[in-house]
């Protein structure tokens, strides 16, 4: 194998494009080390984008809030902009692991690896973030959505590499919310997880709103039906229970140790009803 | 393919050789010769192999070896002053936060990094901050109460 710590990003296209065999980007390495320790992978360049000043900024503008792709989890939950712009999306990033982890894990590669369980995924799809993706054609930008095809595969082509994901400007009255079931408290991967971000208006109704859910299905997936549900409403046991079952009709689950397809799909709705409230509330929505 | 890594470890220039798909926690362990750092699960969850990298603790076993170029690495080799141990070490001995002492390294880095950030944690903040550590004997208790003192102490000092 081979080590390479380019300090720009077209250096770090042109290893990754001009790369023979097997050739993986490191940012935290939370994923990718336990991978190749494991022996699930092999590979033959190994590309380190920490050494890359852009890819650790967080910055804020009028077209919103970018994050570098090597930008650390823990180094979010000391962003104070970004978290009150964001919260469910740090809350989310801040689920993943220890602090251990934290010190070295990002939402890039929560992305790129791709696991259906990744916390931060879902939080991203509520939010309406966007990738920054960088190749040799140039740059292009991709809804977080749209990034994972399925469980550990992305639609990144050789040579591309995410550098940073986009937040979009934060609305006035608007928040969002990020909650995942676990057996632990700590240290553990969502059964289900579900994150909502909303929009209200003066007279408390919804007028914007996003549904996202993780671990239900072979990537994290967005819940139109959930959305259609809150907007245009206030945040009442009936719209609660539409955003329920909503969000459980679009449960494709897996049948696996941690939890059953009838178990994830009854608890995908009540998770997605709590994230409801905990957005609306932050948005600061009264009933 | 081997390399040469320049690095510091606990105050001191160190260079060593390292394979470019070795980790750091190896590195440390066959390289450098500091046994202090421990594998328990090579996985990022049990956090025997806690070492504080660039003022950040981490798993050691989840950092490759050649990132460390240039870096700063603290490891519990580096936390007493020759003889005098550091207090976080005389507190775990004297509330008997230890049995087996293979985690014993992990939860001392651990705690050092909390204390480091926040002088004054609450039980709480102490259980989550080591939460990224797994004590098979112990049942934490002991810890938790040994960092507690050890807070109380250099809060004084």
């Amino acid at each position: 194998m081979r080590y390479e710590a380019p300090l720009t990003t077209p250096e770090a296209v042109e290893l990754l494009a001009s790369a023979k065999g097997r050739v993986h980007v490191l940012a935290g390495g939370t994923d990718l080390i336990v991978r190749m320790k494991g022996g699930f992978i092999e590979p033959d360049v190994v590309v380190d984008i920490k050494r890359i000043k852009d890819m650790h900024v967080i910055r804020k503008s009028a077209a919103g809030i970018s994050i570098g792709a090597a930008t650390s989890c823990g180094a979010m939950g000391k962003h104070s902009v970004l978290k009150k712009a964001w919260p469910g999306v740090v809350e989310a990033a801040n689920l993943i692991g220890s602090d251990q982890v934290q010190g070295r894990c990002t939402m890039a590669g929560n992305l790129c690896n791709a696991s259906p369980a990744a916390d931060s995924v879902p939080a991203l799809i509520a939010a309406g973030a966007q990738v920054l993706i960088v190749g040799p054609r140039g740059e292009r930008r991709l809804p977080v959505e749209k990034l994972a095809t399925g469980p550990g595969k992305t639609s990144l082509k050789k040579g591309e590499l995410v550098t940073a994901i986009e937040l979009p400007p934060r609305k006035v009255r608007s928040a969002d919310a990020y909650l995942r079931f676990t057996p632990r408290t700590e240290m553990d991967i969502a059964v289900v997880s579900a994150a909502v971000n909303l929009t209200i208006d003066r007279k408390n109704v919804i007028t914007d709103a996003r549904v996202a859910l993780g671990a239900v299905a072979i990537k994290a997936i967005r819940v139109p039906a959930a959305e259609k549900a809150l907007i245009g409403n206030t945040l009442n046991e009936e719209t609660l229970a539409a955003v329920a079952k909503a969000c459980s009709a679009a449960c494709k689950p897996i049948d696996d140790k941690r939890g059953t397809v009838e178990y994830r799909t009854r608890v995908a709705g009540v998770l997605a009803k709590r994230a409801a409230q905990a957005a609306w509330t932050r948005a600061g929505g009264k009933a | 393919m081997t390399n040469l890594v320049n690095t510091n470890i606990n105050g001191d220039a160190v260079g060593f050789a390292c394979e470019a798909d070795e980790t750091l926690l190896d590195a440390l362990r066959n390289r450098v010769g500091l046994k202090g750092v421990k594998e328990g699960c090579g996985t990022g969850d049990c956090g025997a192999c806690s070492v504080i990298l660039d003022g950040t603790l981490v798993c050691s076993c989840l950092v490759l070896g050649m990132e460390v170029e240039g870096r700063t690495v603290e490891t519990v080799e580096g936390l007493s002053n020759g003889a005098e141990l550091h207090t976080l070490q005389s507190k775990f001995i004297e509330h008997a936060a230890l049995q087996c002492g293979i985690c014993t390294p992990g939860f001392l880095m651990a705690a050092k990094a909390l204390l480091k950030n926040n002088p004054d944690p609450s039980e709480e903040e102490i259980r989550y901050a080591l939460a990224g550590n797994l004590c098979r004997c112990t049942g934490y208790d002991k810890i938790v109460r040994a960092v507690q003192a050890t807070a109380a102490e250099l809060r004084e000092a």
